[in-house]
């Protein structure tokens, strides 16, 4: 009983991660129609920047910083707003599937820089060692799975309330402006490449301390936690939620990983173990007709509350 | 110091743009960037595989790691890979794009490019496979170059296939409809184009193409079903350099992203390789969005 309280707190705390980056991807594509194909890679340099800032120094890799956590989270947070915000400078103007491209090149060289650049992210093995919140606690399983529970849903919580009234300020409205017709709220004074520019950095905020957060909830991170599953698995998440809606962002992450993770049980309890690494291809086969199937039939997701349309 | 990188580059370049040409046919005229292409590639691999297997082997032609069988099961997969591509035109692109939000099509591409790469994990693992195992011995020729005869056919194979592509763009009636559509579709409408069969159009060259590319690694390489999606931002970064829409430019896009990449590999380490492709691209965003022979956005 008590065994699966703790684990009822890690499975909602990891969920909860996943909806707080689907929080951000909800801004930059929900609220502003910005496609980005490389959040794991925004994920990964919001992870690194807080894991190198706050964890011990190590004889081959730049660090001991010894920041506070929260720092570090704060960093990430920034650091990631900027190189988002850098993308979208670049980008913006253009097309909209230029940044889409960029995006996934951003995805790819971070992953180049987390693998090679040993000097600074320690290539391969990653980062170990990055503080744990509530550490003190940590030889009590399950007290310790909770309070980090509380941790993230209490950062989760602020915010889907910070972007709650985002959406609706004046600023927010400007976005679903453009996003409906870009074409009368330029003939409004708006300036469409700014506003872009401001949601997409945001959106990165938000991704880059989620990605802190799952870094000091785990305490290790290493590139193949930023491969381009997690980001199919975000978009899952917010296609199935129901993307313009937060709530629906963050329920469509406890859904579709409750999904995930009960179809690998399955998958492990059924599949004989040489046949593993097969299964867990169905399942993303899975996960992609889906996506594809909600494009088609239910584009407004599942989650989200009704809207009234003109 | 050795030049063998500008061989190395030229091979690897030929495959970016043959793949790169797809993706700029796909872009000019269905208005969306195809996430799924590098799994085009892949799959034509992979079909080429298993139709070389149906035909059973044979002796390879002399100098060649490969024979008669691989060239007939590669024209029997660019078929299959255009018709794959028709079928996910059919079943998702086609509904979408009637919807006019292009982006969406862009998401579904994404969607679709995880199911085919994955579906080909399950069926083939994801353990690398060759059509030979043959070891070739490189020539010397000359400046302290070295090339093996599979490099010679494939070059060719690929300078006839460009070659034949841009005739085809400049000379043919379907071509001349294709550059039409691309540059003004409501005016191709008007003069009685028939969309539909510019659209098809489309799907077989650049599937066939792609097709051709996913063998020409798997006989030079290996094949793997990551092999698309490792060439995805190169192609993609080929295109928008060359110029979107332009077959010339993507195939010069390809060869330059080729060579930097094999200098890159020479002169930096072969690790950083997988960078050059996005340090071009964010470049010619910077500097010249319309690439080398595109023309500006009305």
């Amino acid at each position: 009983m008590i065994d699966l309280l703790g684990y009822g707190a890690f499975f909602l705390s990891t969920a909860l991660i996943f909806g707080l980056i689907t929080l951000g991807l909800n801004l930059q594509w929900g609220l502003t129609g910005l496609f980005n194909v490389g959040i794991a890679g925004f994920v990964a340099i919001g992870a690194y920047t807080s894991a190198i800032l706050t964890s011990p120094d190590t004889p081959d890799r730049v660090g001991g910083f010894d920041w506070p956590i929260l720092g570090g989270w704060l960093a990430a947070a920034v650091l990631t707003a900027a190189a988002a915000g850098f993308t979208g400078y670049a980008t913006l103007r253009l097309k909209s599937d230029y940044l889409a491209i960029t995006t996934f090149g951003v995805a790819v060289v971070v992953q180049l820089v987390a693998l090679n650049a040993t000097g600074l992210t320690g290539g391969p093995f990653g980062v170990a060692f990055i503080p744990r919140p509530f550490a003190g606690v940590q030889d009590q399983p399950v007290l310790f799975n909770l309070v980090n529970l509380g941790v993230i849903a209490a950062v989760t919580l602020a915010c889907y309330l910070a972007l709650q009234v985002l959406s609706r300020s004046p600023w927010g409205r400007v976005l679903r402006a453009l996003r409906e017709d870009e074409r009368a709220a330029v003939a409004l004074g708006k300036s469409v490449q700014s506003y872009r520019i401001q949601a997409f950095a945001v959106g990165g905020a938000v991704m880059g301390l989620a990605g802190a957060v799952q870094a000091h909830f785990i305490g290790f991170i290493a590139p193949n936690t930023y491969l381009p599953t997690l980001t199919f698995q975000i978009w899952a998440m917010l296609m199935v939620g129901g993307s313009g809606s937060n709530r629906g962002a963050i329920l469509g992450a406890i859904v579709v990983w409750a999904i995930w993770v009960g179809s690998g049980w399955v998958s492990a309890a059924v599949v004989p173990p040489d046949l593993q690494a097969r299964a867990a291809s169905l399942q993303i086969v899975a996960i992609g007709v889906m996506l594809c199937l909600i494009l088609l039939w239910r584009p407004q997701g599942f989650f989200a509350p009704r809207r009234v349309r003109k | 110091m050795s030049l063998q990188f500008l061989l190395d580059g030229l091979i690897a370049g030929s495959m970016i743009g043959l793949g790169a040409i797809g993706v700029t046919l796909t872009y000019s005229i269905l208005r969306f960037s195809n996430f799924a292409h590098g799994d085009f590639m892949a799959w034509g691999a992979y079909g080429a595989l298993v139709v070389v297997g149906l035909i059973g082997g044979s002796l390879p032609l002399a100098p060649l790691s490969f024979g008669l069988p691989l060239i007939l099961a590669m024209a029997v997969a660019m078929g299959l890979t255009a018709l794959l591509a028709l079928a996910l035109d059919w079943l998702l692109f086609a509904r979408l794009r009637a919807r006019g939000q292009s982006i969406i099509v862009v998401m579904a591409s994404f969607g679709a490019s995880m199911a085919l790469r994955n579906l080909l994990e399950f069926l083939f693992t994801s353990s690398p496979t060759y059509y030979s195992r043959a070891i070739q011995i490189a020539q010397p020729i000359g400046m302290g170059i070295r090339i093996t005869a599979d490099q010679v056919a494939l070059l060719l194979m690929t300078l006839a296939l460009v070659t034949g592509m841009h005739l085809f763009m400049q000379r043919s009636q379907r071509g001349r409809e294709m550059r039409a559509y691309s540059q003004n579709p409501a005016l191709a409408r008007v003069v009685g184009i028939d969309v539909d069969r510019v659209v098809r159009a489309t799907w077989i060259i650049g599937a066939a193409l792609a097709c051709a590319a996913g063998v020409m690694v798997g006989i030079l390489v290996q094949i793997r079903p990551l092999m698309g999606l490792d060439l995805l931002l190169p192609i993609f970064a080929a295109a928008i350099l060359g110029g979107i829409g332009s077959v010339p430019g993507a195939v010069l896009g390809g060869l330059i992203i080729g060579l930097s990449e094999a200098a890159a590999v020479q002169f930096v380490g072969a690790e950083w390789r997988a960078a050059v492709a996005f340090m071009i691209l964010m470049a010619v965003l910077l500097v010249r969005p319309m690439g080398l022979f595109g023309v500006a956005e009305r």
